[in-house]
């Protein structure tokens, strides 16, 4: 079956992406997805900051600037920081427990054209009268008497990618409970699965309170319900808790995996194992049990009491402690270690003090009665994007040089990666370590001008200053990636020092990953069988044999298409002049059941993929003599 | 054990479910799932407790008015009744009895449309009385809980019909088995969500 490694044409690979479910192909349009709106994200923020460059600007108006900030705290947390880190979790999660593919690929498939087309839906608001601007909280006080359908696209659009990112996050847990190779137990899983784990389990327990919190914002925009109607009997700080229940768990979501995946790229470059693996797994659990515990500190100045905002800011100062321990592993495995400053490492020695940073702050908030001052201020700006930036985006950077030989079997240049590194690290405390100074004189967050004479002039000028060298930073990326393209086969274990599962497969990676499932002997295998000049790579637990696949779908992709045409069915369905749209809504939806009907009623047993067809893939891809 | 094998009941393995890779993953998965229905429930539950009987200025529904134990009562009681036969369905699936399997899951379908019967009935009396889903907080708190639960029902009475009916030429193999299984699961989760709107709902409502 020489057909898998051919050429294809156009039209066919582009309904192969559409049609697959393999984690690595699902990894890629991840990654390009996130890419995507992490660009758009940042441009808007760069129209942001070009407008508070100097005092009274007006290169923007008041209502676009509040659609901006808007649109760019959604869209960087929901469609940007999260199929980023999810195209980690896809390639990697499955290669780094020697897993053929996820346990259920079809829903790996959905997931992502659930995210994808629902992101597609909240951005079409900028063309289709006005995007959502009550900020990314929206909170219902606000939102609910924003005029336009800006509120709606936000509710429906999240609604739907949100449906994606859960059923992703379920997938993933299953994956790593049932899917694991022989003798990979759970305390010999790598650091990036473990934090894949425990951050899916945020997911599965976080977004449900969102999709309530939304669809009570539905019934009472579309459907006259009253849920946040105080003259009907409503609660405005029901959706302040729902969102918030939801809010700061999803802080964790995005961090804990970005600190695995420093955790994955400071050994490798210290060539020592992890300082502490068992107290980093410890921390992990730690870390998302206590992140449920915590949200009403986002909400010390709505009243809810001294006892409430006490037990907050207590339990939010208990978070500092396994994040601290965190933090000194990384150091102590550092210290000692033969150190390599690739980009990497690079980013991850610029990690650490910048997340410190962006952690002590937020201790400083934990205290109540310092929030009532520094509440919706810039100090706050300053501390989340110190966090975010410093922790999720630097994470991201870092694991895109790391990770290039997996994702494409190319490396990316390293010379370029350095300059972009400091190109960016540099924009990043100059635009942020400003604007702690300026919510501490008095700047709110969310304002689209200011007087001039405050005094916050200078700092407003360096920050833009700051966010150009950033935005030139990310574009010093993308020509890297794009560079990539032209460079040679990176190969088997490219850094050297490769620790895992995933470095010990040969690229480029057959479809079914390992021809024979590996057999793990203890934390860091790939590192013990090089150790013991095991020269066919790791140690195997079956004989080469028949392997079975899930089939290609199309299915997902159209049940998706339904959702995303029955969202603008709900979105139009209030307006009195369009009688047309509950058709649309019906319409929609009998896509969406009628395809899941379809995909209950058709059997899928997958193919099985025999012996001898996989030592003829394997010979063309690597040549005579097959997986060496 | 591959899907297409053919059994008997002697063949039949114990867990015919779990017998497979993928069963074993889709249980799993469905237990997952079912942890993240909870969370979602329990928003709904939490903002009705907030949102119970408030309404605008001189609003004279409250849960004492309204709400009325036999009906609540006769409802709860089909609803149990079916978790208990969908437990005989799974019983008959693994004994490898198809007939049996698909007679005890007729008569589920048949209790399940009893109560979404009772359950439509009951909304409509409300609504002839002006308690509408626009009326107060209260009442889109209400008809939003009671009434993601009828959407729950309502998808579980279509999913087992169409597995009925998808399996009813070709019998039970490890394939299917595990579809068959999980949607009792499901069938027993909605049934555990109804003993607590029963609970919080109409008995402590009609305390007060």
């Amino acid at each position: 079956m020489s057909s898998y490694t051919q050429k294809k044409g156009f039209g066919a690979t582009v309904w192969d992406y559409i049609t697959t479910v393999d984690h690595k192909k699902l990894a890629v349009m991840y990654l390009l997805a996130g890419t995507l709106f992490f660009a758009i994200a940042g441009f808007e923020a760069l129209l942001m900051r070009i407008q508070l460059m100097k005092p009274n600007n007006d290169f923007v108006s008041a209502g676009f600037f509040n659609e901006l900030l808007t649109m760019h705290g959604t869209t960087m947390l929901f469609l940007a920081a999260t199929p980023l880190l999810f195209a980690f979790m896809n390639m990697l999660v499955p290669l780094q427990i020697g897993a053929r593919d996820v346990a259920f690929p079809f829903l790996n498939s959905l997931g992502f054209w659930l995210f994808f087309l629902g992101a597609v839906f909240l951005h079409l608001s900028f063309f289709m009268g006005g995007a959502p601007d009550a900020g990314w909280t929206s909170y219902a006080s606000l939102s609910l008497y924003s005029p336009g359908h800006g509120i709606d696209f936000y509710v429906l659009g999240l609604q739907i990618s949100g449906a994606g990112t859960l059923i992703s996050g379920l997938n993933f847990i299953v994956t790593i409970i049932t899917m694991r190779a022989p003798g990979m137990t759970f305390m010999r899983m790598p650091l990036f699965t473990w934090t894949a784990l425990v951050s899916s389990a945020l997911i599965l327990f976080a977004f449900p309170p969102l999709t309530i919190g939304l669809l009570m914002m539905l019934f009472d925009r579309m459907f006259g319900g009253n849920f946040f109607d105080h003259t009907m009997g409503g609660n405005t700080v029901i959706w302040e808790h729902l969102f918030w229940i939801f809010g700061h768990p999803e802080v964790y979501i995005l961090v804990l995996p970005a600190f695995g995946l420093f955790s994955e790229i400071i050994p490798t470059f210290s060539r020592k194992r992890l300082f502490g693996y068992s107290s980093m797994v410890f921390a992990t659990i730690l870390i998302g049990f206590l992140g449920f515990m915590v949200w009403a500190h986002h909400m010390f100045t709505v009243g809810l009491g001294p006892t409430a905002n006490a037990i907050f800011a207590v339990a939010t100062m208990a978070i500092a402690v396994p994040t601290g321990m965190k933090v000194f592993n990384w150091i102590l495995t550092i210290w000692g270690g033969s150190i390599k400053v690739t980009t990497p490492m690079l980013y991850a020695l610029g990690f650490i003090p910048s997340f410190v940073a962006g952690g002590v702050t937020g201790v400083m908030q934990a205290s109540a009665p310092l929030d009532y001052q520094l509440h919706d201020s810039y100090f706050i700006v300053a501390h989340f994007h110190y966090v975010i930036v410093g922790g999720i985006v630097t994470a991201l950077f870092g694991s895109a040089h790391f990770y290039w030989p997996i994702f494409f079997n190319r490396m990316l240049n390293e010379t370029l990666g350095k300059w972009t590194f400091w190109v960016f690290f540099i924009g990043f405390h100059l635009t942020f370590f400003v604007q702690h100074f300026l919510g501490l004189m008095g700047m709110p967050r969310r304002v689209f001008t200011y007087m001039e004479g405050q005094g916050w002039d200078q700092f407003n000028y360096i920050s833009t200053i700051g966010a150009l060298m950033m935005g030139v930073g990310v574009i010093m990326m993308v020509i890297n990636c794009l560079m990539s393209i032209k460079g040679k086969p990176a190969g088997r274990d490219p850094w050297g020092d490769g620790r895992t599962l995933e470095w010990a497969i040969p690229q480029p990676i057959p479809f079914y990953n390992f021809r024979q499932t590996p057999l793990v002997r203890g934390l860091d295998p790939y590192w013990i069988e090089k150790q013991e000049g095991n020269k066919e790579g790791m140690t195997y637990a079956e004989p080469i044999g028949d392997i079975h696949m899930p089939n290609n779908s199309a299915i997902p992709f159209v049940i998706s298409l339904g959702m995303f045409i029955a969202a603008f069915g709900a979105l139009y369905n209030p307006d009195a002049d369009k009688p047309w749209s509950i058709y649309i809504l019906i319409g929609g939806l009998a896509i969406t059941f009628g395809a899941m009907i379809v995909r209950s009623i058709k059997d899928d047993h997958g193919f099985h993929l025999h012996k001898e067809e996989i030592l003829e893939i394997e010979e063309q891809l690597y040549g005579k003599g097959g997986n060496k | 054990m591959d899907f297409n094998t053919k059994f008997t009941p002697h063949t039949w393995p114990d867990h015919p479910e779990q017998a497979t890779m993928e069963g074993k993953n889709k249980v799993v998965g469905f237990w997952i799932f079912l942890a993240c229905e909870v969370v979602l429930f329990a928003s709904l539950f939490a903002t009705y407790l907030a949102l119970k009987n408030k309404g605008p200025a001189g609003m004279e529904f409250t849960t004492q008015g309204l709400f009325e134990l036999p009906l609540a009562f006769a409802m709860t009681m089909l609803l149990l009744t079916s978790s208990l036969t969908s437990v005989y369905a799974i019983y008959h699936m693994r004994n490898f009895n198809f007939k049996g399997m698909q007679t005890w899951l007729a008569i589920t379908l048949a209790l399940g449309l009893g109560f979404l019967a009772l359950e439509i009935y009951e909304f409509q009396h409300y609504v002839h009385l002006g308690f509408t889903f626009n009326q107060s907080a209260f009442a889109t708190a209400f008809y939003s809980l009671v009434g993601t639960h009828g959407f729950h029902v309502t998808l579980g009475l279509v999913w087992i019909a169409t597995l009925m009916i998808r399996n009813a030429k070709r019998g039970l193999n490890l394939y299917n088995a595990p579809k068959f299984f999980v949607a009792a699961l499901y069938w027993h989760f909605i049934d555990v969500v109804w003993v607590f709107i029963f609970t919080v709902v109409y008995l402590m409502g009609v305390i007060g």
